[in-house]
């Protein structure tokens, strides 16, 4: 077992899929000769040749389209937007086309797009977006979000095992920042199954990406008052309402906290769900902590001001904690 | 300025030799293309009658297109067909049963009554089944051929799109996608000349869509999509030129809508000189002369072949009409897919 990032846990998982089987390919944008904007196939093509590692045009469309085509052939895609943002170009292959073949038509359509998401660096509008709950209200696609170098890399290969269309949520900021052990062998870590992150008797916090680690500081600077548990979701699509409601059901209070903006965001289905089956466990209304409903903006700042510190989440939290 | 080649008709029984054909398989030309318009009439009566929900559409007029094209796929070829492409559903071998329990949001049509009229297709058989929006399964194919490419296998992916389709960012996509790595795909453009009520002046402005396959690097065939023994020619030479590595091939079938864009919609826009003209040229009619004249079809042939088709219709309904509505209690089921949706003939 070796310490790797985030970034690195990614790379090797894909790379071990790619040795182990030869259906898996990659293809996206500047990710073979460059190796990737962000270098997570770096040396692939010299490895894998250019027909598995595939510099395709700026097409996002006809990217995830012939993923699409190919995997009902047999083969096991796995795409890379340059930035999660621009999947709003492939809207169509994924949402209209891949998610429902199953459904209508009985074809599994097993591929997998890779997604760096998220903020924190000034990218501005259209380089920061989360956009994961547009994509978790479409039946028949599966989201997963890691968190740590682990799961990062078990995530991705059960991600690719998968026989449906996953969305793999990569956040940015957690590439080169965070470091950890990874097996070198090969493991998955199942969808729908969350991970606690911390353990604590007072409050829940649910959380997913980038967000657990604003929690976990949280929650060490409360430490000696206030004992906060952290579900770290790992996917939201299927997301594990046990493992959230039988942590809320010791604490008695929650807390939802992500990244992407407030209406409509992921946290308001977790909320609900809570309060449907676990009212009467609560001694405080669930609160929410996340981005203000405005796009992405650029200037530091502001965009310190957009994205949920670590002091709105002990705000958050002092808040439940006296209700 | 067009730049795309003129495909020729196809004219003596020896030229059709020289492209593959033999006597038994005009005869099942014949038969696919009264079977095609057969299975859309008898849709359409049904529609009338209230057995069919939702809405009804035909590919009249395409069907020499429709039958053409998938005459000359080879068996492992697949292909991604559209609303007009009847054809290619009844030359793959989809059984009509099914097409009607399909039209009649049966559980024995493709898609188990979860979608409707043309939305369906047999993966087994190599097809793959359509969305509404076009032309979104065009890099679906691309795809295909990418697949084949890869693995180096000497397969061929057929994708269908309209003339109006051909105005959206995916048909530029999969073209050009397809054009860089010349890939072993052939683009048909069912050009009907009317994308609902428009016309197709106000959807492109070049000459022929055939011509902007010189932009993406590969060559354009405009085909009159009536005479299905030239579309059957071209397409045979499209695909096995991309079989062979050759790269794409844009082939432009030239059609007239007979009818409306579906059945509720009357098609006053289409001036009445049109159809006059096109119904002369009208598909079925055209190869049957030409059987006649060139091939010998007996009118013992040709009644008995009817008499076959008509059979296997009423047979069909009779069938489709005894297959269950699907049961509410399913309505969840078959969202995601397990494993066992991977044991196809494509997942080795």
């Amino acid at each position: 077992m070796a310490v790797k990032t985030y970034l690195q846990a990614i790379s090797d998982g894909l790379r071990q899929e790619m040795q182990r089987d030869k259906r898996v390919y990659v293809i996206g944008e500047d990710i073979g000769v460059y190796g990737g904007a962000f270098k997570v196939t770096q040396g692939f093509q010299e490895e894998f040749g250019a027909w598995r590692v595939i510099d395709a045009p700026l097409s996002e469309t006809a990217i995830v389209g012939s993923c699409t085509g190919a995997a009902i052939m047999g083969l096991r895609p796995v795409a890379e937007m340059q930035f999660a943002d621009f999947i709003s170009c492939a809207w169509d292959q994924l949402v209209t086309v891949a998610a429902k073949q199953r459904y209508r038509a009985g074809t599994a359509v097993p591929i997998v797009v890779r997604l760096p998401s998220g903020g924190g660096f000034s990218g501005g509008p259209f380089h920061s977006q989360n956009p994961e709950s547009s994509f978790a209200h479409i039946p028949g696609l599966k989201i997963v979000c890691p968190a740590t170098p682990a799961d990062a890399k078990g995530l991705l290969v059960s991600a690719i095992e998968d026989p449906n269309p996953v969305l793999y949520f990569e956040h940015k900021h957690l590439y080169r920042r965070i470091k950890d052990e990874v097996p070198d062998e090969r493991y998955t870590v199942p969808l729908g199954k969350a991970r606690v992150h911390r353990e604590g008797d007072d409050v829940t916090v649910v959380t997913w990406g980038a967000m657990v680690y604003t929690a976990d500081e949280a929650a060490k600077q409360l430490e000696s008052d206030l004992s906060v548990e952290i579900v770290d979701l790992r996917s939201l699509s299927p997301w594990d309402k046990e493992a959230v409601l039988t942590s809320v059901e010791k604490t008695s209070r929650a807390l939802v906290l992500h990244e992407d903006t407030r209406t409509g965001g992921f946290g308001a289905e977790i909320v609900a769900t809570i309060m449907e089956e676990s009212f009467e466990s609560l001694d405080a209304p669930v609160k929410r902590v996340a981005a203000p409903d405005t796009p992405v903006p650029f200037s530091p700042p502001l965009e310190k001001k957009f994205i949920p510190q670590v002091e709105d989440v002990l705000a958050g939290l002092r808040d439940l904690a006296e209700y | 300025m067009a730049v795309a080649r003129e495909a020729e008709p196809v004219s003596s029984l020896r030229e059709v030799k020289e492209a593959g054909l033999d006597r038994e398989d005009l005869l099942n030309v014949y038969r696919s293309l009264l079977l095609t318009r057969g299975i859309e009439d008898r849709g359409h009566i049904l529609y009338k009658q209230g057995k069919i929900p939702g809405s009804f559409y035909t590919g009249r007029g395409n069907e020499a297109a429709s039958v053409g094209v998938a005459t000359a796929m080879g068996p492992d070829d697949v292909g991604t067909p559209l609303h007009r492409d009847m054809g290619v559903h009844v030359v793959r071998g989809v059984e009509p049963w099914r097409i009607f329990a399909q039209y009649m949001g049966r559980v024995d049509g493709p898609t188990r009554g979860r979608d409707g009229n043309v939305h369906m297709a047999d993966n087994k058989l190599g097809l793959i089944a359509m969305v509404s929006h076009l032309p979104a399964m065009l890099p679906v194919a691309v795809g295909c051929a990418l697949a084949f490419r890869i693995r180096e296998e000497k397969r061929v992916a057929l994708a269908w799109f309209g003339e109006g389709a051909s105005a959206r960012g995916d048909t530029h996509e999969g073209m050009n996608f397809a054009g860089t790595r010349r890939l072993p795909v052939v683009f048909v453009c069912d050009n009907n000349q009317w994308a609902y009520s428009t016309p197709t002046h106000l959807e492109y402005a070049c000459e022929n869509l055939a011509d902007r396959a010189q932009a993406y690097g590969f060559d354009g065939v405009v085909v009159d999509g009536t005479d299905v023994l030239a579309v059957y020619r071209e397409a045979k030479r499209a695909i096995e030129k991309a079989r062979e590595g050759g790269g794409p091939t844009l082939l432009e079938c030239m059609t007239l809508r007979m009818e409306g864009h579906a059945v509720h919609d009357d098609a006053s826009y289409v001036p009445k000189e049109m159809f006059e003209e096109w119904a002369k040229r009208d598909p079925l009619e055209r190869f049957r002369s030409w059987l006649r004249e060139n091939a010998d079809l007996t009118d013992e042939e040709e009644e008995e072949i009817a008499g076959q088709i008509k059979k296997t219709l009423s047979d069909a309904i009779r069938r489709a009409d005894e297959s269950p509505l699907p049961n509410p209690d399913d309505l969840t089921e078959g969202v995601y897919a397990s494993p066992e949706d991977l044991d196809t003939p494509h997942h080795k």
